[in-house]
């Protein structure tokens, strides 16, 4: 975190600082000037601090309070220790929501992956106007997801929708329902997501692979390598640190998908895109049920530290 | 697929030609025409939603919808335009929009360039496991904890006011790490030498490092005001009366209330979208320079 340049200014730097004198009194003024700097250190960063660790902090450690309280709106909260917990063992539509919500990812990181890394891939050659197909590919990240959602519910409408129409028009006899059936409603929401975000990704694997060095196509180049073998063993090992931040980004952001599926499908039809942040969202703020919908959060809240740290130690384990 | 080496360069040095230069020269064009016409897939792809709203604003509404697709609105309709006004209260969901995009951004890109310079700048004992929270805090979705955040600021008042998104949105950890990243490149010796000249560190932030870094200000000043346009969580849970809706919020309202009028609906997507479309186009390069900066450095 390049920190010291920084440590230098306060030990060592202290010589030729003017405000130091030599001698035995040395260690008086640096042990003063090291709590000058901590005080003016912390007043730059207590304005933001303030908000974070009020909006932030507070809410993650009352988060796990809360998950052992009987608490509506009405009324204080009460402790009921693990009664949540247990109850959500028994219930089929947390058992729902969880299994959405792993379906969703499985198939929306590796999609997501590979759609992202393609198109990185072909923005990073040399062609006239890919400064254009940048702009073009990361727009979807920036429209809102009101318009995405209600643009592509119109595309998927499974009668008259452009898609379908082009499906048939393809010769598919039977076009899926979209969001309209159970069983084509999650690969629509994906295919949406997928859509929205690659942009996104594709910018952080486009500044991974410029930092990719010229020298090394060359080589294996001259080693007779073709464009697979170039690709496989040289730009992946290059880009795995990249590729391991977009991963561990890409997974929570899938883990926690919401408003997407919120305003697309709000978790219907049915059940099938009912996910586990919605499931929060329509148990504390629907139901009002604070106490168990904090306990769902819990579960969440576990899911995506332990696979963060999972991908953590297995990225070191490859590092080694 | 990947021919990173400028081709340029290579022709100059080539200029008797060889066949087996001959065939590469041709095998490089080849490859350049199939990375052409992907590109132009993919970008087909990825417009088309876009390009169905527009055409979809224009049209009749019991034309949005025909077999076959129609893809030029006859006749056009600019009424949808008109009359989206009228149907929705999209003046008062707009001024909230701006009010809170403009102030949160403000705030934000304040607070989080100054704490930026405390934890980039300055050296005191635990700043780097502050730091590490700040990072932490990344891998817990808001999801997570949004009912006890609902809940405090319920109990403070704030809910059902424009106040609760302004607190919600400004003190994100993003917004420190985009400007943290930025400062660590400019050079230490800059602001040692502001400092044997006997500034001060708030002088140093404001008169060296804050005109230095208006590359990272404006990304982080770009990114936050879309993503506050574009919020629909925040005030979906926090804003309840209609007079304090935002824009998002809003369209969602109005989709829900008028779900048959397709044109209209699109006429106002394309409201919505418009204002960050123009945003993102002008400033395009800050935007992948903020992605690009704080993603692969963390």
């Amino acid at each position: 975190m390049a920190t010291i340049a920084v440590d230098d200014r306060s030990s060592g730097a202290s010589g030729p600082s003017p405000a130091a004198p030599p001698g035995p009194r040395r260690r008086r003024p640096g042990s003063r000037l090291k709590l000058r700097n901590t005080l003016i250190g912390w007043s730059f960063i207590l304005p933001n601090f303030l908000g974070f660790g009020l909006l932030t902090l507070i809410p993650v450690v009352t988060l796990f309070y809360l998950s052992l309280t009987e608490w509506n709106v009405f009324g204080g909260a009460e402790f009921i220790g693990l009664d949540n917990y247990t109850r959500m063992i028994g219930d089929t539509s947390y058992h729902t929501a969880l299994f959405n919500t792993i379906y969703y990812s499985a198939v929306h990181i590796p999609a997501t992956l590979v759609a992202s890394l393609g198109l990185a891939l072909l923005l990073n050659r040399k062609l006239r106007g890919v400064a254009f197909f940048r702009t073009v590919a990361f727009f979807p990240y920036i429209t809102s997801i009101v318009a995405i959602a209600v643009v592509w519910n119109m595309l998927f409408s499974p009668e008259y929708g452009p898609i379908n129409q082009f499906l048939t028009f393809l010769g598919v006899d039977d076009p899926p329902g979209w969001t309209t059936s159970a069983d084509s409603s999650m690969p629509a929401v994906i295919i949406v997501g997928v859509w929205r975000e690659m942009g996104y990704y594709m910018l952080l694997l486009l500044a991974g692979l410029q930092t990719v060095p010229g020298e090394l196509y060359e080589a294996a180049r001259v080693d007779g390598a073709g464009a697979w073998g170039r690709f496989w063993n040289v730009t992946l090992p290059c880009l795995r640190p990249t590729m391991f931040f977009v991963t561990v980004i890409l997974t929570i952001n899938s883990l926690k998908v919401f408003d997407l599926i919120l305003v697309m499908t709000d978790g219907g039809p049915g059940q099938s895109t009912l996910v586990l942040s919605q499931f929060i969202y329509s148990k504390g703020f629907e139901e009002n049920q604070f106490g168990y919908a904090s306990a769902v959060a819990v579960t969440l809240f576990f899911i995506c530290i332990a696979v963060t740290i999972f991908q953590f130690f297995w990225n070191r384990r490859k590092d080694a | 697929m990947t021919t990173v080496s400028p081709t340029t360069s290579v022709d100059a040095s080539t200029s008797p030609l060889r066949p087996a230069q001959v065939r590469a020269r041709w095998k490089r064009q080849a490859s350049r025409a199939v990375g052409y016409a992907a590109l132009l897939v993919a970008a087909a792809g990825i417009l088309l939603p876009f390009v169905w709203m527009v055409i979809s604003s224009l049209k009749e509404n019991n034309q949005v919808f025909t077999v076959p697709l129609q893809w030029i609105p006859d006749p056009v309709v600019w009424q949808n335009y008109i009359d989206i006004w009228a149907k929705s209260d999209m003046v008062t969901w707009i001024k909230n929009t701006l009010i809170l995009s403009v102030s949160v951004t403000f705030l934000q890109v304040l607070t989080g360039s100054f704490a930026a310079y405390g934890f980039s700048k300055m050296r005191f004992p635990g700043r780097d496991a502050l730091f590490l929270l700040y990072v932490a805090t990344i891998a817990v979705p808001w999801q997570a904890y949004m009912i006890p955040q609902f809940v405090m600021l319920s109990n403070i008042g704030l809910s059902n006011t424009l106040w609760s998104i302004l607190a919600l949105q400004t003190f994100s950890a993003f917004g420190v790490f985009l400007m943290k990243q930025y400062y660590e490149s400019i050079p230490e010796s800059l602001s040692e030498a502001a400092r044997i000249d006997g500034m001060s560190e708030y002088g140093i932030w404001r008169r060296i490092i804050l005109p230095l870094s208006t590359p990272a200000i404006a990304s982080l000043t770009l990114l936050t005001f879309v993503n506050t346009w574009n919020d629909y969580l925040g005030p979906l849970i926090y804003l309840r009366s209609p007079e304090l809706w935002t824009l998002q919020l809003g369209l969602q309202t109005f989709v829900g209330q008028y779900n048959a009028e397709h044109a209209l609906i699109m006429a106002g997507s394309v409201i919505s979208v418009l204002p960050i479309a123009v945003i993102f186009l002008l400033g395009q390069k800050f935007f992948v320079r903020g992605i690009a900066t704080t993603g692969v450095k963390g």
